[in-house]
């Protein structure tokens, strides 16, 4: 029966089409979410050597560095990951912002969590933190105690930059704050990803809620026992 | 028992809207509350005032056609009920009650509280059917579907496109409302041989007619008159990208 | 067969079709099992290329008319549809809950179609044509290939084959069902096959639309005046026939388990036109609603009657009996269907469940805070099946009786009422489905044929599908090759003009009288009115009053009607009103067909005909035709046309279901 193919306009790109679609769209932050949280996890079993001697990080460190050409493809890499994610994200609102042009005069909700009724903020944050965090320790732009002193093999000292970085109780703040909303935003995010790509189902919504919960709780309470014993002087 | 009602009133969908308010006097616990809506509206009518603009057909909860955002939430928010099957015992004596018409682009008011739903028309039109001709069909019983399959294909099926899914969304979204019904025809046999062609023009329709994107907050599972589950989104978001890949790589 | 002489003339008039002054409905002749091959063999077709030549329009989209305008837009006719929701998806047949009956045999418990022909014939009281209840019961068995093909989820076995459950008035299990929702899911098939034909272009879909006029052009029905009931414009529209799929009249009643929007407009106006109206006393009161609570109550709900298949309906045996039900024992209850109909039990036929239930309440031992009502229990069957088991099968229906009641049936026994819930009469039409106005086809409830007095359960839904699949896609081409060659009457055709002229007075009238009462309080007056006098039981008296009565309400409409607005936009109070104008004039055809029909029948049933029992007595020698009103004015007399009944494969019998 010629139905909807006599109707239906000239065929467009197909991978074009994916992307500009919501679903489309939904799906590319879906997977750099993924991606952004495998390395999140990463970054974070890195940092907790923190809590090892200091030989420890600092060899983790220069292995990273001595990766060279490598390590910039990752970087890179996640660049592109980290915008994509970003984007998409941001059309995606724009989109739903114009969808629902005009809001209710009470406004109630019955199912949607406070993580996920916030991830435009704790997203834009998160971003702003990010951006604060690479000129902290990365570029190493923002005046910090101890940031470019080197170990006694000679390497550049993570392990001081770390624990002077974060004896500053404003930086650790910030941290802290921030370490909250990336665990808000994980908690909602993770289950998520298994609703977007479709492997979300009656029975597994429960056990990925708990999950995304747990990881989220996880990456919170991991990040800030770093900052808290610096802060508190366990770590020196 | 009495309320005080805030009706959302707009003349057409060119003019600007307001809130009014009017007194909803010795209403029966017992009465809907399109039935209370009634006898606001017959009052009205005597006094004069044009009656409050309000669609309703079969008033069983089964058509699909009441509509309203009552104190932020779509039908009110008893878990599967329409707003038709919404009765006055779950309101107090006096009070306060807000009603609004569904909130989406893709469903510009028409009068105070009807809304113009033909973007969910439009989306089945793209795809939200088996191509059979009438007559020529094989024997009912000629292709067995398992049981388990035929519930999941009506618990979809049973969607009755209201649009409180829309209406529930802060993205306004229509992914609910889309996914039943791909669901429901994806879990037959008989709707396989369209099941790609389907996923890629309904998801297309419902992008151009400006619903939002799904963002996984399940407002709209939680307002569902039938309880349709979030899961078939899911399936669907699925469906969708084994539609897309196929067709990237030409497959056919 | 004689006739003896009825209120109304009995003469030959313009438009009636057969010999003796009655009319001829057309079946074909030989023996009634080859009747509808032989005749679709010889119906002239027409070939691809000029069906896209004729225009056909389709009111209403419903289980009729969606599956009509799909099917005829498949064949390739230019369809153009019309609805007043929103939306085709709304129509009322959604809300049927049962099922649908075929001839399948499925459960290999001895069905055929002749046991679906007879069990219609004797449910409809021997007042249907058998040739077109041979038909339907034929074609019941595509039905059912076409809507699994489209998807309908029809309940299953663990086998994965298509389950079955039993209904009213037959004693085999032959009716498919999808949970509570079988209206809704066969709509659901239909709306999509439309949806599909809508995108290819075929059919062009005006919702929000309602038709307020038929156009009549050199005694051919060729158009219809419609408003937008969104923007209040009046357009008219042409083509080569018109299909009304408008389902019935049940709101005449006010109350009833129709949808609020549901009306006889569009008949009625077809019969202002010249259109029969035949039988319209013919009504259904289905047993098993909620009872009324208040008056405020904008409609009934009905409570699917293949409940009947496990729950007992009983009433107390004491008079006046308060006590809650759990309180009553066993031995002080009367089961008065098993009691009177020991052979069908619940399960009996629609007509005589309600009739039994009136009974009962008339004497005084109804129960609830009004006295009217009955108890639907499933105690045994859930104690014998256990909860879940009763879940399965009506968890919906349950879920909805507590949501409008506040109580929980699996606890306490459901309360139960009659209420007005499907009409047999309608427009009359022959064989094609076409009414003596040429041109003009009739489907699904708004016709007349095929329920006779009564409609057996799971046979509305059957109907339905039945003439808008399979039935008038092939008759309809009889009438379209009759006109081969013809052209649309042109735009500028006065009489257009005058249809619409007319509408558009008919709208300003109502708007400009700005009296002091509401459309809707007529409605309810009306409403009660016809309830009271030509609901469950009618008499003479009761019926000369109503007939004296509706002339009076008449002048106070006119009078006295608060119509707030005018007829441009959107319009609430002017559509009740437009709807409430003509059941001013359709309650007393009513009324009047009530009262010349002196016998009982099916859905109606004289007080003053009855068996020493109290059961319908039926007077085969007088009144074994269709009667077929044609109108002749307001306030005046209708002429009646019979087309008479023959039974040559199902005998003539006094219905028993003892």
């Amino acid at each position: 029966m010629s139905t909807a193919a006599a109707a239906a306009p000239s065929r467009p790109n197909p991978l074009a089409a994916f992307y500009a679609s919501t679903i489309g769209k939904k799906w590319i932050v879906a997977l750099t979410g993924l991606g952004l949280i495998g390395f999140v996890i990463g970054h974070l079993l890195g940092n907790l050597q923190i809590f090892l001697p200091p030989d420890y990080i600092n060899t983790y460190a220069k292995k990273l560095k001595d990766l060279g050409p490598l390590l910039w493809i990752i970087r890179f890499g996640l660049l592109g990951i980290f915008v994509l994610h970003v984007v998409n994200t941001i059309q995606l609102r724009q989109r739903s912002a114009a969808a629902r042009p005009e809001a209710y005069a009470v406004e109630r909700k019955k199912a949607a969590s406070k993580a996920s009724l916030t991830m435009i903020i704790s997203g834009l944050i998160l971003l702003a933190f990010i951006v604060f965090h690479l000129l902290h320790f990365t570029l190493t732009v923002i005046p910090t105690k101890d940031i470019h002193v080197l170990d006694p093999l000679g390497r550049h000292d993570v392990y001081r930059m770390v624990v002077g970085g974060f004896q500053n109780p404003l930086v650790s703040i910030f941290y802290l704050i921030s370490m909250g909303l990336l665990c808000m935003h994980i908690s909602h995010g993770f289950q998520s990803v298994f609703q977007t790509i479709g492997l979300r189902t009656r029975r597994l919504s429960g056990p990925l809620n708990l999950l995304s919960n747990g990881l989220g709780w996880f990456l919170f309470l991991g990040n800030a026992a770093i900052v808290l014993a610096i802060l508190f002087g366990l770590v020196k | 028992m009495n309320l005080t009602l805030k009706v959302w009133r707009q003349k057409d969908a060119k003019s600007p809207g307001k809130f009014e308010t009017y007194e909803a006097r010795n209403i029966s616990t017992h009465a809907s509350f399109l039935e209370m809506l009634d006898v606001v509206n017959e009052d009205l009518i005597s006094k004069g005032i044009e009656p409050i603009h309000f669609e309703s057909d079969c008033r069983e909860g089964i058509c699909g056609t009441c509509s309203m955002v009552i104190d932020g939430l779509p039908h009110g928010g008893q878990p599967g009920t329409t707003v038709c099957q919404l009765h006055m015992r779950y309101f107090q004596e006096g009070q306060v009650v807000t009603i609004e018409p569904w909130r989406a682009k893709p469903f510009p008011v028409v009068r105070d509280l009807i809304v113009d739903r033909s973007s969910f028309d439009r989306i089945i039109q793209a795809g939200g059917y088996i191509s059979v001709r009438t007559g020529g069909t094989p024997d009912a019983n000629a292709l067995p579907v398992p049981k388990q399959n035929a519930d999941l294909a009506m618990d979809a099926a049973q969607c009755i496109g209201c649009g409180a899914c829309v209406a529930a969304c802060r993205n306004a979204s229509g992914m609910l409302f889309m996914s039943a019904k791909m669901g429901h025809l994806s879990y037959l046999p008989q709707g396989q041989a369209e099941r790609s062609r389907r996923a890629l023009a309904m998801v297309r329709q419902h992008d151009s007619e400006g619903f939002g994107n799904c963002t996984n907050q399940y407002e709209c599972e939680a307002a569902c008159p039938k309880e349709i589950s979030v899961a078939y989104i899911a399936r669907m978001n699925r469906d969708y990208a084994l539609a897309s890949a196929k067709e990237m790589a030409g497959v056919e | 067969m004689a006739t003896t002489t009825a209120p109304a003339p009995t003469t030959q008039r313009p438009g009636t079709n057969g010999a003796n002054g009655t009319l001829d409905g057309k079946c074909p002749g030989g023996p009634i099992e080859s009747h509808w091959d032989h005749y679709k063999a010889e119906i002239k077709l027409i070939n691809p290329a000029n069906k896209r030549k004729y225009q056909v329009i389709v009111v209403g989209s419903g289980l009729a008319g969606g599956s009509a305008a799909a099917t005829l837009s498949e064949l390739g006719y230019q369809v153009k549809c019309f609805c007043y929701q929103d939306s085709p998806r709304r129509a009322h047949s959604i809300a049927a809950q049962g099922g649908i009956n075929a001839a399948k045999n499925y459960q290999n418990d001895g069905d055929s179609v002749y046991r679906l022909f007879y069990d219609t014939i004797k449910g409809g009281d021997f007042r249907a044509r058998e040739a077109n209840v041979w038909r339907l019961a034929e074609v019941s068995r595509n039905i059912i290939d076409q809507c699994v093909a489209q998807g309908v989820p029809f309940a299953r076995e663990y086998g994965g084959l298509l389950a079955n459950r039993s209904f009213g008035g037959a004693q085999v299990s032959r009716t498919f069902y999808a949970r509570g929702q079988t209206g809704q899911q066969l709509l659901l098939g239909a709306y999509q096959a439309l949806s599909a034909q809508i995108r290819a272009g075929g059919v062009k879909m005006f919702p929000h639309t309602e038709m307020l006029d038929l156009i009549v052009v050199d005694g051919h029905a060729k158009g219809i005046v419609v408003r937008d009931l969104w923007t209040g414009e009046i357009s008219t529209h042409m083509a080569n026939t018109v299909v009304l799929a408008t389902g019935g009249y049940g709101n005449v009643f006010y109350l009833s388990t129709n949808a609020r929007g549901c009306n006889v407009t569009a008949t009625y106006r077809a019969h202002k036109r010249g259109a029969f109206f035949a039988n319209p006393c013919y009504t259904q009161i289905h047993p098993t609603c909620i009872p009324v609570s208040g008056d405020y109550q904008s409609k009934l709900t009905l409570m699917s009657e293949s409940l009947r298949n496990d729950g007992r309906v009983w009433a107390p045996k004491k008079q006046g009996d308060k006590r809650p039900p759990q309180q009553i024992p066993e031995d002080e209850r009367d089961y008065y269907l098993e009691r009177k109909y020991p052979s069908y039990g619940n399960l009996a036929p629609r007509d005589i469940s309600s009739r039994a239930a009136k009974e009962a309440c008339d004497d005084g031992r109804g129960i609830g805070e009004s006295g009217l009502g009955v108890y639907l229990d499933f105690g045994d069957a859930i104690k014998r099946l256990g909860e879940p088991v009763i879940r399965e099968r009506y968890g919906n229906l349950f879920d909805m009786y507590e949501k409008i009641t506040g109580e929980n049936a699996y606890q306490q026994p459901m309360r139960i009422f009659p209420a007005v819930h499907y009409t047999m009469g309608g427009l009359w039409v022959d064989y094609n489905l076409m009414s003596n106005l040429p041109g003009l086809h009739v489907i699904g409830e708004a016709n007349f044929s095929d329920h006779g007095a009564n409609r057996l359960g799971a046979s509305a839904l059957m109907q339905g599908l039945a003439d808008g699949y399979f039935i008038l896609p092939y008759t309809i081409g009889v009438y379209l090759s009759s006109e081969a060659g013809k052209k649309l009457p042109p735009a500028d055709h006065p009489t257009i003009g005058t249809v619409r002229k007319e509408v558009e007075d008919r709208i300003k009238r109502l708007t400009s009288i700005k009296g002091k009462r509401t459309p809707s309080s007529f409605h309810r007056e009306i409403g009660l009115m016809m309830w009271d006098k030509c609901g469950m039981a009618r008499n003479r008296d009761g019926l000369q009053a109503a007939l004296k009565r509706f002339p009076e309400l008449r002048e106070e409409f006119y009078q006295n009607l608060n119509v707030t607005g005018e007829g441009g936009g959107a319009n609430a109070a002017l559509e009740i009103a437009g709807r409430v104008e003509d059941y001013l004039e359709f309650g007393e055809l009513m009324c009047f067909d009530a009262l010349h029909r002196e016998e009982s029948c099916g859905g109606h049933f004289r007080e003053e005909y009855q068996t020493e029992d109290g059961e319908a007595a039926r007077d085969d020698e007088n009144f074994a035709y269709v009667a077929a009103w044609e109108y002749k004015g307001t306030g005046q007399n209708p002429y009646l046309h019979k087309e008479m009944l023959e039974f040559k494969k199902a005998h003539l019998a006094v219905r028993n279901y003892k």
